[in-house]
């Protein structure tokens, strides 16, 4: 169970995507997100984050992919932005082919991940969500490969760095 | 001209033959809904295995409605995007077999151009009008001048109005779909009884978001369950009928301001959520003083459905805006305005 931690607490829709976007820069080719907390805990805000920490053009609305199962972008790698919310069973989960994203080139991002936690790839960041209050998020990022401490590592150096610019 | 028209961008597979892009000679449309209900969810009938299962059976019923066979076709039109993908291509794959099979032209449709104007499936609209499509997937606001002519005004930023209404009953523990039982449950409720947030952004912008509603009912519902008194005061029904209220009071103003914007005198609303009738009563009400005509296409064609996708693709077919079998499926598929790109799927 040990791997990398890192906690932060956002105060604002605006900040949790901020934080997303920190993520996403560090993301390359490959890596997972697991996005997991309560309907409107923030996930598709930080998901925005992301996207744009992967290149996708600030113009491009990033919407909840609920419906749609998968929203597909355009950044400096693809992005695949995913939801298993309305799945509810391993083999919906198969027969939507979400499975196949893990193995494309490109950053996947699921909401919901943690309904089919045995779907997803061992290399995966989890990202979970808590709500505070109204506009306020715990978020904890987690991970328990190799990579996954990396990129929490280095993270939560920056967010060190930054706890200290705002004293 | 007769086109079939094919969907199959979400939950439902669908498939109908229209004559000019107005008079429906069949349409039918397989979907999960009654199906999966008993069990007591949402099994979304988005795989493709399950759109393979039931593209031949609906299109084989869809022409023996109207008495038709493969050789009475003039074109096959097709949803290209946006949806999911594996879903996509089912529809697209089996109209591209039929099209080189029967040597058929092959016309990719947007499945949100289809839902514009599957209003002229019933009635003439006089162009310019303003189009709001709002459904489980999608909630838009367009100036539309012609035919393949549409400037988005504005859309969510985060969920879809129809998203929220299945969210909202998921957290509630009302069942799906959602939309129709909350219509249903809001009529005995009171709408002011709980004062949810409207997002409706600054002034100027006709975008939507109704992510932070969501949160707001999740939060308050959390509360009120545990709260004796309040859950005396306030009925399910009435958290319901306040939750509809804060979404079309959002949609209503909308459209109002987009009216505004572009002076047109027609408005059309289409997509599952135009089906809500407190949506209707209320835009009803808003445009009763002025001369605004207002639009709302049956039911069944604000559900998802091949007539509107046939109806879309008569008109491109019509300019010749054809594709040949290498076109592929969108999952993102914003409308383009004909008159000021040279794009096409």
């Amino acid at each position: 169970m040990n791997g990398e931690c890192v906690t932060t607490t956002t105060g604002s829709a605006e900040e949790t995507i901020a934080l997303g976007r920190r993520v996403g820069r560090a993301l390359r080719s490959g890596d997972v997100v697991a996005l997991v907390g309560r309907l409107g805990s923030g996930k598709t805000w930080f998901a925005k984050g992301l996207a744009l920490g992967l290149g996708v053009p600030d113009g491009v609305v990033v919407t909840s992919p609920s419906f749609a199962l998968v929203n597909e972008y355009e950044g400096r790698v693809p992005f695949y932005h995913m939801d298993a919310y309305r799945l509810e069973s391993k083999d919906a989960f198969v027969a939507a082919g979400l499975e196949e994203f893990f193995y494309e080139d490109g950053v996947v991002a699921m909401e919901w991940a943690d309904l089919f936690p045995e779907m997803l790839p061992e290399h995966r960041i989890e990202v979970r969500l808590e709500v505070v209050d109204e506009t306020t998020r715990r978020i904890f990022l987690t991970g328990r490969s190799n990579r996954a401490a990396e990129i929490i590592r280095a993270l939560s150096m920056e967010e060190e760095g930054r706890s200290k610019e705002w004293r | 001209m007769i086109l079939l028209g094919l969907d199959t961008s979400c939950d439902d597979t669908s498939a109908a033959v229209v004559e000019d892009g107005r008079r429906v000679l069949a349409n039918v449309v397989h979907s999960q809904v009654k199906v999966h209900h008993p069990y007591g969810g949402v099994v979304p009938e988005l795989a493709s295995r399950e759109h393979m299962r039931n593209i031949v059976p609906v299109v084989e019923a869809c022409l023996s409605e109207c008495g038709g066979d493969f050789q009475s076709l003039d074109g096959i039109a097709v949803t290209v995007g946006p949806g999911l993908v594996g879903a996509l291509l089912v529809g697209l794959y089996y109209a591209k077999g039929l099209a080189m099979a029967g040597g058929l032209p092959l016309v990719p449709v947007n499945h949100l151009e289809g839902h514009i104007l599957s209003i002229f499936l019933e009635e003439e609209v006089p162009f310019p009008f303003v189009a709001l499509t709002v459904s489980g997937g999608h909630t838009s606001l367009y100036h539309v001048t012609g035919f393949g002519r549409y400037v988005q005004m504005g859309q969510t930023l985060d969920d879809a109005a129809g998203e929220a209404f299945d969210k909202v009953a998921k957290i509630l523990g009302l069942g799906y779909p959602g939309g129709v039982l909350i219509d249903r449950l809001a009529r005995q409720g009171r709408p002011d009884a709980v004062a949810f947030p409207r997002a409706m952004l600054d002034r100027d912008s006709l975008d939507f978001s109704f992510s932070g509603l969501k949160t707001a009912v999740a939060l308050f519902v959390e509360k009120w369950s545990q709260d004796p008194a309040r859950a005396a005061s306030v009925g399910l029904h009435d958290i319901v009928a306040s939750f509809q209220e804060a979404v079309v009071d959002v949609l209503v103003e909308k459209v109002r301001r987009a009216r505004e914007a572009t002076g047109v005198s027609s408005l059309v609303v289409a997509g599952g959520v135009a089906c809500n009738s407190r949506l209707r009563a209320r835009l009803r009400e808003t445009f009763s003083e002025s001369r605004v005509g207002l639009y709302f296409p049956s039911p069944r064609y604000c559900t998802d459905n091949g007539a509107m996708i046939a109806a879309a693709g008569y008109h491109r077919l019509r300019r010749g805006e054809l594709a040949d079998l290498s076109v592929d499926v969108r999952s993102k598929f914003p409308i383009q305005d004909d008159s000021t790109s040279q794009g096409k799927a």
